[in-house]
């Protein structure tokens, strides 16, 4: 495929921030195409993580930042394991993610994949253990989808493959206590 | 042999079989356990592609919970047992973020203690010859998948007890069981876990050809060993099989419950009746049906 790469688009502080962020260096790789072969969603991508990779050595931004790629990533680490080149590329994923967020970017095809997360770690912050009851009735409230998987609800109950109430929200202190030192932690790194 | 136990969030709700026929078959095998106290969510995948530090501060503040004891840590959940050693990786050879989880923390953690995931211990503490001779009720040649999925064995510098590509561990105990473990491509495939709400499109295709190869292999159930993938292969077969346009029928279990019918478990140990996609029928025609009592050793 054809790509036309311009001066104004190469942006080498971009590069820069993904390296510190993710702690892997952009120059080993040699675009063998190993982690687009294994990668078990490419299917469902704009740009494979092989090529995702060559915009991030190149600085190309716009590219990367726009691209679903980083949200669909399922971090099932197929893609760090085969690398020939040792770069943990389900980790600049998470960075990507990171970095799009921090440009209040969401993913293009579908918002929902970051909804889901908001909701996991704000269940986590205030149930200490995971109410997935909770989990899937406010993830549908909020996506919209109110009767999304309403068929499966009847013979989950009936067989309690879903607890009922979730765990005493006094408990978990300590929980909250990390959740507020490591916010309090990314404004600093903000500041700097 | 005794272990420190953190079972993670699905056990308490959508692996509640897994649970109830791991705790039998600890029994059965003499391991003790102690729940690590006050244990909490690791942060999963949400956790740490949000905010690095939080991802690794969750399990870091399990692990130092349970360091009193001095015991090895069992966790049972693919996705738990990748956090909590990814955390005892970045302790042991990360001093940066090692202080930085030390002033969140108010705690150094040093990467002290081990975490291991139960088939580890299963096949390397009790050992096949334990796991063979407590069997009552041998599994008649049930042709089994054996399914890991992607973190029991990935990256191989955080999962070590088993090969990343091919790995073999659950295969052993279907076979000291008396099943026949099958040889099939799809063994560490993703299942699309994390996507399981939010894009069950995704998670319907890649279960269907998960499920497609098993059944090409013969399997007449699969097996696996983290509640991520039973409740996506299960939960989710009506997706895949609208995708594969086969109506697949395949049973998913957990490879504790298997060893659970064959030592003799009752009803509420063993759970099959948990799953959507019928699993009675298949274990049953396998053993014959038992009463849902124990069987006394």
């Amino acid at each position: 495929m054809k790509w036309e790469i311009k001066t104004e688009d190469i942006h080498t502080s971009f590069r820069d921030e993904v390296e510190e962020l993710s702690g892997e260096s952009f120059g080993a790789c040699y675009q063998c195409g190993k982690c687009s072969a294994g990668c078990p969603i490419a299917f469902a991508m704009d740009h494979g993580p092989t090529k995702i990779m060559r915009f991030c050595q190149l600085g190309m931004e716009d590219e990367v930042i726009n691209s679903d790629t980083p949200w669909l990533c399922a971090s099932c680490q197929a893609c760090t394991t085969r690398c020939p080149r040792e770069i943990d590329i389900a980790e600049v994923m998470d960075a990507l993610r990171i970095i799009a967020k921090r440009r209040g970017i969401k993913p293009r095809t579908d918002p929902d994949i970051a909804l889901f997360a908001e909701i996991f770690l704000s269940n986590l912050r205030w149930f200490g253990r995971i109410y997935e009851l909770g989990l899937v009735g406010e993830f549908n409230l909020l996506s919209g989808r109110f009767f999304k998987d309403f068929g499966k609800a009847p013979a989950m109950f009936l067989k309690r493959k879903l607890a009922l109430l979730p765990s005493n929200p006094f408990k978990w202190g300590k929980v909250r206590e990390i959740f507020k030192k490591c916010e309090k932690m990314k404004e600093g790194e903000g500041r700097e | 042999m005794k272990y420190s136990y953190y079972p993670g969030c699905s056990m308490h709700s959508t692996a509640a079989e897994f649970e109830s026929s791991f705790r039998f078959v600890a029994g059965v095998l003499g391991m003790e356990l102690t729940e690590v106290e006050d244990w909490f969510c690791c942060g999963a995948t949400p956790a740490h592609i949000t905010d690095p530090l939080l991802g690794l501060a969750l399990p870091t503040q399990n692990l130092l919970q349970a360091r009193p004891t001095g015991l090895d840590v069992a966790t049972t959940c693919a996705a738990c047992y990748n956090r909590l050693k990814t955390a005892n990786r970045v302790a042991l050879e990360k001093p940066k973020k090692r202080e930085a989880l030390a002033q969140i923390l108010g705690e150094e953690y040093k990467g002290e203690i081990p975490v291991r995931h139960i088939l580890d211990i299963f096949v390397n503490d009790v050992g096949v010859d334990n796991i063979q001779r407590n069997v009552l009720f041998p599994l008649n040649g049930l042709r089994v998948a054996s399914y890991y999925g992607c973190l029991l064995t990935r990256p191989p510098e955080v999962a070590d007890f088993d090969d990343v590509e091919n790995p073999v561990t659950m295969d052993k105990i279907v076979e000291a069981l008396g099943g026949v473990a099958l040889e099939w491509p799809f063994k560490t495939e993703c299942c699309g876990a994390s996507f399981s709400l939010s894009r069950s499109d995704i998670v319907g295709r890649l279960a269907g050809e998960i499920m497609r190869y098993a059944k090409q292999a013969g399997a007449e159930c699969i097996a696996v060993a983290c509640p991520l993938c039973q409740s996506n292969l299960d939960l989710r077969q009506k997706e895949a099989s609208e995708y594969e346009g086969v109506e697949f029928n395949m049973p998913i279990l957990y490879i504790t419950q298997l060893m659970a019918v064959a030592y003799g478990g009752g009803g509420k140990d063993v759970g099959l009746g948990k799953a959507i996609v019928n699993a009675e029928s298949v274990v049953h025609r396998v053993f014959g049906h038992r009463g849902s009592e124990r069987v006394e050793r």
